[in-house]
C-alpha cells in the first residue's frame, strides 16, 4: 500500500514556503503568482497524473473562477473568502457538466474535446463582453483585505493568502490521492479496460475527479483575481492550458509535488530569462522541457525518485 | 468473430470447460456474456434475473466475474493495491475520498488472504508489471476472485504458461469454493478432462456438443473437429 505518512522532506519543503518572506521579501508578488499556478497544477495533476484524462483546456475552469470572483468582487461584495468558495462552486459544476461528455473519451479525441471546450469558454466569455468586460478584461473592482489583512504593495498578504489555501488545497489533494477514491483513480490511469471487469464504475469516477479538479483550478482562479483585482481573458486562453501542462510534465505528473516544483521552476526561469531578454524567454523553456521529457520522461520529481532509489 | 444460437446452461457449482479451435468464438461469447460486447439477440441469465441490459460492472456486482486472455492487469499498482481495489469496488468503499486507505484494513486483509489462497504471498508488495508471467496470470484469478463471484469465467488462465506451471495453476483453480461455477476455455485437453466435469465444445460461433467428458470423448463429431475436418473457422 502507497505509503500516506507525512515525509521528513514534506515538512521542510512546506516550512522552506515561508523563506521567501524573509529571503526575498521583493519577490513575493512572484511567490504568490507560483502558489497559484501550482495550485493550478495540483488541480491537473489529479485529472492527468492520477485519473490519466489528458486536457488542454483546463483553463476553462481557472478562468471561470476567476471571473465569479471578479463578478462577485465588482457586483456585489469584496470579501474574499466567500467568492473564493462560490469561484469554487461555479468552475465545480462547469467542470461536473463537461464530465459527462469528457468521461466518454480518450487519448487523441479527448486532448482534442478538451482543447475545443477550452476554446468555446474562452470565446463565449469574449463575447458576452457586457459581463466580462471582452478583450478588455474585468476591471474596477478591488479586494482590499482577507481576513482583517489588507493586500499591501509588497505582495506579503497576497502570497501569505495563496500559501495558505495552497496548503489546504494540496492537504484536500493528498487526502484524495490516498484514498480508496484515490486508488481507484490509479486503477483508471493503469488499465481502464479492467476497471468494469472489477466492478469499478469508471465514468462516475472520472466524473468525480473532474469536478473536484475544476473546483481546484476555480480556486487558483479566484485567488490570481483576489491578489491582482482584476481578471483578463487570459485566464481563460489555451496558453494558459499548455503552459500548466508543461509545467506538470516538467515537474513530473501523478506525484503530488510535481505540479508545485514545475510552477517553481518554470515562473522563476520566466523571470529571469524575460529579464536577459523579454523576447526569446520560451526558448530556454522550450530547451528545458525537450531536456526533461527525452532524459527524465516522469520530470524532474520522477527522475529524482529514481536516481535516490536506484534499482537492481 | 461470431457466437450466434448459443445456448449455454451453467449449473451452480460445476466446473465447465469451453473447448473448440481458434476463432471458434469462445472469447467472444465470454465477452458478451460480461457485457463487453453487446448481443443484437438473445438473453442472459443470471441466477434467474435477466442481466442483458445491464453494463458490465453491474455483471460482476451480480456475481458475474471474468478474467482475459491477455494480462489485464494494473501494471503500477503492487498486487495487493490491485485486489485491496476489487475488494474496496466490491464493497461500495472506492467512492470514499476522504478516509485513507489505512482505515480499510479488513479490505486489505481480505485482498491479501486472496492472494495468498493463490500462492502469491511473496509478491503481495511487488508492483504488477515486476511479478513472473505465472504470478501475474494468478493475479487476473485473484482480481476476479476479489469481486466474490457466483459465476466465473476464466479466459485461458493458462495461456504462455510453461505446462508444469499449469498444473499448478488448474490445481489452485480447481480448489477453490464448490459453490462457484467455473467455466474456463483451455485448449490443452489433459487439462480440461481433468479439471471439467462438464465439457462445451464450440464450434463456428455454435456449441456443437456439451455433454460429460466421458461423453464428449466419444462423440465422433468432436473428434472430426480435432482432427481438422470441420475446422473450417479462419484461426
Amino acid at each position: 500500500m502507497a505509503n500516506a505518512n507525512v515525509k521528513p522532506l514534506e515538512v521542510v519543503f512546506w516550512l522552506a514556503t515561508l523563506l521567501p518572506f524573509v529571503l526575498t521579501p521583493n519577490y513575493l508578488s512572484l511567490a504568490s503568482q507560483i502558489a497559484i499556478t501550482a495550485l493550478f497544477a495540483l488541480s491537473l495533476d489529479l485529472i492527468l497524473g492520477y485519473a490519466g484524462i489528458v486536457s488542454l483546456g483546463h483553463a476553462a475552469f481557472f478562468g471561470a473562477g476567476a471571473y465569479t470572483a471578479g463578478l462577485i468582487a465588482k457586483h456585489y461584495w469584496s470579501e474574499p473568502l466567500t467568492g473564493l468558495l462560490i469561484a469554487s462552486i461555479a468552475s465545480g459544476l462547469l467542470g461536473y457538466a463537461l464530465s459527462h461528455i469528457i468521461v466518454r473519451f480518450r487519448h487523441l479525441a479527448l486532448i482534442m474535446l478538451t482543447l475545443g471546450l477550452g476554446l468555446l469558454v474562452h470565446e463565449a466569455a469574449n463575447s458576452a463582453s457586457a459581463l466580462t468586460g471582452g478583450a478588455d478584461g474585468l476591471q474596477g473592482f478591488r479586494v482590499p483585505a482577507v481576513l482583517g489583512f489588507r493586500f499591501d504593495l509588497y505582495g506579503t498578504t497576497a502570497y501569505a493568502y495563496a500559501l495558505a489555501v495552497l496548503f489546504l488545497c494540496f492537504l484536500v489533494s493528498r487526502r484524495i490521492i490516498h484514498s480508496p477514491f484515490g486508488l481507484a483513480l490509479r486503477g483508471i490511469r493503469e488499465n481502464a479496460t479492467r476497471m468494469p471487469a472489477i466492478g469499478a464504475p469508471s465514468r462516475a469516477h472520472l466524473r468525480k475527479v473532474y469536478t473536484i479538479a475544476a473546483a481546484m483550478a476555480g480556486i487558483a482562479g479566484a485567488l490570481l483575481t483576489h491578489t491582482t483585482s482584476t481578471v483578463s481573458l487570459e485566464t481563460l486562453s489555451f496558453g494558459r492550458s499548455a503552459d500548466v501542462l508543461v509545467i506538470l510534465i516538467l515537474g513530473g505528473a501523478g506525484r503530488l509535488y510535481g505540479g508545485i516544483l514545475g510552477a517553481i521552476i518554470y515562473l522563476v526561469a520566466r523571470d529571469q530569462f524575460s529579464g536577459i531578454n523579454p523576447q526569446y524567454w520560451y526558448f530556454w523553456i522550450g530547451l528545458l522541457l525537450v531536456a526533461v521529457v527525452m532524459f527524465l520522461p516522469n520530470g524532474i520529481l520522477g527522475g529524482l525518485a529514481k536516481f535516490s532509489r536506484p534499482r537492481s | 468473430m461470431v457466437a450466434q444460437d448459443v445456448e449455454l446452461d451453467l449449473p451452480q457449482g460445476v466446473r465447465h470447460a469451453l473447448i473448440g479451435p481458434n476463432g471458434a468464438g469462445k472469447t467472444t461469447l465470454i465477452n458478451l456474456m460480461t457485457g463487453m460486447l453487446a448481443p443484437d439477440a438473445g438473453q442472459i441469465l443470471l441466477g434467474g434475473e435477466d442481466i442483458t441490459g445491464l453494463k458490465p460492472e453491474a455483471r460482476v456486482r451480480r456475481g458475474l466475474a471474468r478474467t482475459f486472455q491477455i494480462n489485464t492487469l494494473f501494471p503500477q499498482l503492487t498486487a495487493l493495491e490491485s485486489v485491496a481495489l476489487a475488494v474496496l469496488e466490491r464493497d461500495g468503499h472506492a467512492r470514499n475520498w476522504w478516509r485513507g486507505l489505512t482505515r480499510f484494513g479488513t479490505e486489505v486483509d481480505e485482498a491479501a488472504s486472496i492472494l495468498r489462497s493463490l500462492n502469491l504471498q511473496r509478491g503481495l508488495h511487488r508492483l504488477t508489471r515486476e511479478l513472473a508471467y505465472g504470478e501475474q496470470r494468478l493475479l487476473e484469478i485473484a482480481l476476479a476472485l476479489a469481486t466474490r463471484p457466483r459465476v466465473l469465467l476464466l479466459d485461458e488462465p493458462a495461456a504462455g504458461v510453461p505446462k508444469e506451471e499449469s498444473a499448478e495453476l488448474f490445481a489452485a483453480i480447481a480448489g477453490l469454493s464448490s459453490a462457484l461455477t467455473v467455466l474456463f476455455i483451455e485448449h490443452d485437453m489433459d487439462v480440461v478432462f481433468r479439471f471439467a466435469s462438464r465439457i462445451h465444445v464450440m464450434v463456428g460461433g455454435r456449441i456443437l456438443v456439451q455433454g460429460t467428458p466421458d461423453d464428449i470423448a466419444r462423440d465422433p463429431r468432436v473428434r472430426e473437429v480435432y482432427l481438422g475436418r470441420a475446422h473450417r473457422v479462419p484461426a
